[in-house]
């Protein structure tokens, strides 16, 4: 019996156990710098208006945990997710939202529109506060706790999402 | 109530699938008559039960009974009725309990058509093809039912994602399953003969049909979900790279290749634990494939459902099969006898190096599908290996591949003399290079490589209709009843490779020289492109069953004649909401005009985001594959495949 019958055998075991590990891993999970680092600085306006909405200093001073959700009324996933985050207001948790690269009117009429979830709104109209935070694409939620950032998420957050990754965050901040 | 029926045919299919890979698998082993016989009723019966059970579902799906969870999710009362039945593979569920219908069939059919095999081989071949299936049958009763039923129900559907609401996407499931699925009937004889240690000439003319049958079907399959990607998601490309791509490409590669090489078990008596090994390569390809849509390990725009826990069930099911087969063949391969000996230049050696380019070929897309994996695994980088990789490894591999293809066929089997070979074909390879210059300078081409491309396709086309040429004997007198009477696996060859060529000129036009355009328009803007003149006329709107869409018109011309406008839409569905463009092409023989519509200015509606493309040669590439595929079905009626002319040990120098 020659060995080198054996070879496809060895290279698939190899190729499975690498698919093993990929089972794993979440390709969506988008790696930031900034996880366990304070937020970066910033002061915005409300939206469609010049006075002061919130600043990270305003972040920082929250006490408990907090989430931060960078939307837009031009892109489609937050439509699908904005439903879960009423849940989420209703659930008790505060929601900062940064609307991204959006004009006022349109912000407004999605706010009005789709409900809002959001304790206190800031328009980034510029994109300027989305490139110091990372910000992939809308939307992305992040969870804060006294002004550190925790985790990011990339994409929607619906039920279960939520549940399998920012519920085991939230719970071991708590604790 | 007949949803229940469904779920209960589908556990009788699943039970008659374990007697079916059992008893008659024990029974070969003792040259027990009885038990062997039980397989081809079963074989019949599972096919009966799965078609009961697929046709449950579609009835769920055709009357939107809600109450079942898996038609809930995926689809709409409003939905035209071609989507609510294309719904039905549309979804996870649905499309495996589709793999195992497809599954089953083919085990019917070689129950059926394989009466006159020897009675082992028979038995054996079935209760595999059984085995394989009984895993199937699991995965949908254990982890993915597509009968479960909800409650409370919901009184309306989540509609199909609208990108898949599309002719041509309700077609490409089918065939491309049919093309995995036809693998697996070469697995089961692989496997089969490796139990039974024989491998001869009439084994390789059994295996040949299948393999021709489940190479045409992948092949109009890929090429449908290639063309739809060309006409829907609007960017006037035809190929990504995308690791499902990949899936369906890589066991295209290595049946191609096999298709090949059981040509030479077949006439030559040789290369025959090769054949056997690319025949376990081919289905495990086509498992791979499944498992990388299924399991969401590599992110797509095709991966609709992703699951985890079905991922870990998927894996160890390859790995029972996979790893089982390569294990049986590692222990198994020896007892084949190598027969005919051949010399390095005859036309055996030929397709070896075909079949070995084909084989790197798959290496390399799967190490590129799978490298980004692996590099997360290892490092946690997150890198995308993009078609630059691709095009540049897969295509340096073709060049040798397709100057090869063109020698093959004129070569001798067992030794050619390559004097005579190339002073035969010098001319045609003169011929080829002077055709890809004039053509390359008139089109005014300044890449060197799409020359070269050019050359190929010429050298292609040309060797393939000068051994055509040949062996009728064109312009002696009986030319004509030479061309009738040849075999039509001959005829086939010549086909296919003549698509091949057409396709590679196509690939070479459409690749290098195509032309776009981006720009804002408002009404009134004119434009050229490719030739061609366009003014862009406005926009209307317009409301269709399910989606509602603004539709644009331009006036087409081409020097100075006019031609029919042409109305790109720019779609948004209501069920789930979601843009999608419909662009508009107009295809002639010297090239596709491709018109998107984007979107509006948002202050005042007058300006609009226009993309234009032009894709010389593009309907070459269609044609040529389309030529492809006859080439494999004419092949597929030759005399000689018929089953029930086949006996063992007989005639084998046919052509």
């Amino acid at each position: 019996m020659s060995l080198n019958r054996f070879i496809p055998l060895m290279i698939f075991c190899v190729l499975s156990f690498a698919l093993y590990v990929g089972l794993n891993l979440n390709p969506s999970d988008i790696p930031s710098a900034l996880i366990n680092d304070s937020i970066p600085e910033f002061d915005l306006p409300v939206v469609g208006g010049e006075e002061a909405s919130f600043s990270s200093v305003d972040l920082t001073k929250e006490e408990g945990i907090i989430l931060v959700n960078f939307f837009a009324s031009w892109c489609v996933p937050c439509y699908v997710e904005q439903p879960f985050l009423m849940k989420l207001k209703e659930r008790g948790y505060k929601i900062y939202g940064i609307s991204y690269k959006d004009k006022a009117r349109d912000t407004n009429k999605f706010l009005s529109k789709e409900g809002n979830p959001y304790y206190k709104v800031a328009a980034d109209e510029k994109g300027r506060v989305g490139i110091d935070w990372g910000v992939y694409g809308v939307p992305e939620t992040y969870i804060i706790k006294d002004g550190i950032i925790r985790y990011k998420h990339a994409g929607p957050i619906l039920e279960m999402e939520f549940e399998d990754n920012f519920m085991p965050i939230i719970e071991s901040i708590d604790q | 109530m007949i949803v229940e029926i469904g779920h209960y045919a589908l556990i009788l299919a699943c039970c008659l699938s374990l007697i079916q890979g059992t008893f008659p698998l024990y029974g070969a082993t003792k040259n027990h008559g009885r038990l062997m016989a039980i397989a081809s009723p079963a074989a019949y019966g599972q096919f009966f039960f799965a078609a009961i059970a697929f046709g449950a579902l579609m009835y769920a799906f055709i009357t939107s009974d809600f109450s079942v969870a898996n038609v809930a999710r995926n689809s709409h009362t409003l939905k035209p009725m071609l989507y609510k039945i294309s719904a039905v593979w549309g979804n996870h569920e649905g499309s495996i309990l589709f793999w195992t219908l497809i599954l089953s069939l083919y085990g019917a059919m070689v129950a059926f058509f394989g009466r006159k095999l020897p009675k082992t081989l028979h038995a054996r071949v079935l209760a595999i093809q059984a085995l394989v299936g009984l895993g199937f049958y699991l995965f949908l009763l254990l982890t993915s039912n597509p009968f479960a039923r909800i409650y409370p129900f919901p009184m309306e559907g989540n509609g199909l994602n609208p990108l898949l609401q599309d002719p041509g996407l309700a077609f490409h499931p089918p065939l491309l399953y049919m093309g995995y699925v036809g693998l697996s009937v070469t697995f089961s004889f692989a496997v089969g003969a490796l139990i039974e240690g024989r491998v001869d000439a009439a084994w390789a003319r059994w295996v040949r049909p299948w393999t021709l049958l489940a190479w045409c079907f992948l092949t109009a399959g890929i090429t449908l979900g290639s063309w739809w990607a060309y006409y829907e998601l609007g960017w006037g490309g035809w190929w990504f790279w995308d690791p499902v791509e990949n899936a369906s490409f890589m066991p295209w590669l290595i049946a191609t290749a096999l298709l090949h090489s059981a040509i030479v078990v077949e006439k030559r008596d040789t290369l025959k634990s090769w054949t056997i090994l690319l025949a376990i390569i081919a289905f495990s390809f086509s498992l791979l494939g499944t498992f990388i849509v299924r399991s969401g390990v590599l992110t797509s725009v095709h991966a609709f459902a992703t699951d985890p826990e079905r991922g870990v069930f998927i894996l160890m099911f390859l790995f029972i099969v996979i790893g089982g087969s390569l294990l049986l063949f590692a222990l198994r391969a020896d007892k084949l006898q190598p027969g005919g000996l051949f010399a390095p230049i005859s036309r055996e050696s030929m397709l070896i190096v075909n079949n070995l380019l084909l084989t790197v070929g798959a290496v390399v897309v799967l190490f590129g599908t799978l490298y980004p994996l692996l590099r997360d695994a290892l490092t946690g980088d997150k890198i995308t290996v993009g078609p630059p990789f691709f095009n540049l490894a897969f295509g340096l591999l073709m060049i040798p591949l397709f100057l090869v293809m063109g020698l093959g066929p004129s070569a001798h089997w067992k030794r050619t003399d390559l004097k005579g070979l190339s002073s035969r074909l010098s001319f045609v390879f003169i011929a080829s290079l002077m055709a890809a210059g004039i053509s390359f300078y008139m089109a005014g081409g300044t890449e060197i490589m799409a020359a070269v491309w050019l050359g190929l396709g010429f050298w292609l086309l040309l060797s393939t209709l000068f051994e055509w040429a040949n062996r009728i004997k064109l312009f002696k007198t009986g030319t004509f009843k030479r061309m009738v009477r040849q075999p039509r696996a001959s005829l086939g060859m010549s086909l296919g490779h003549l698509g091949m060529a057409i396709v590679v000129i196509g690939i070479a036009g459409t690749s290098f020289w195509n032309s776009e355009y981006q720009g804002i328009m408002a009404v009134g803007d004119k434009a050229s492109i490719g030739g061609y003149d366009l003014t862009f006329k406005g926009v209307d709107g317009m409301i269709g069953p399910n989606y509602t869409a603004v539709k644009a018109t331009f006036d087409v011309s081409k020097e100075g004649t006019q031609l029919k406008p042409l109305h790109p839409q720019a779609r948004v569905y209501l069920t789930p909401p979601m843009p999608t463009t419909e662009a508009a092409i107009l295809s002639s023989f010297k090239g596709d005009l491709f018109v998107v519509i984007g979107e509006a200015n948002s202050e005042k509606y007058d300006t609009w985001a226009v993309r234009l493309y032009y894709k010389p040669l593009q309907s070459w590439l269609w044609a040529g594959v389309a030529l492809m595929v006859l080439g494999g079905l004419i092949s597929l009626s030759d005399r000689r495949f018929r089953m029930g002319n086949v006996k063992r040990g007989g005639k084998t120098n046919v052509a």
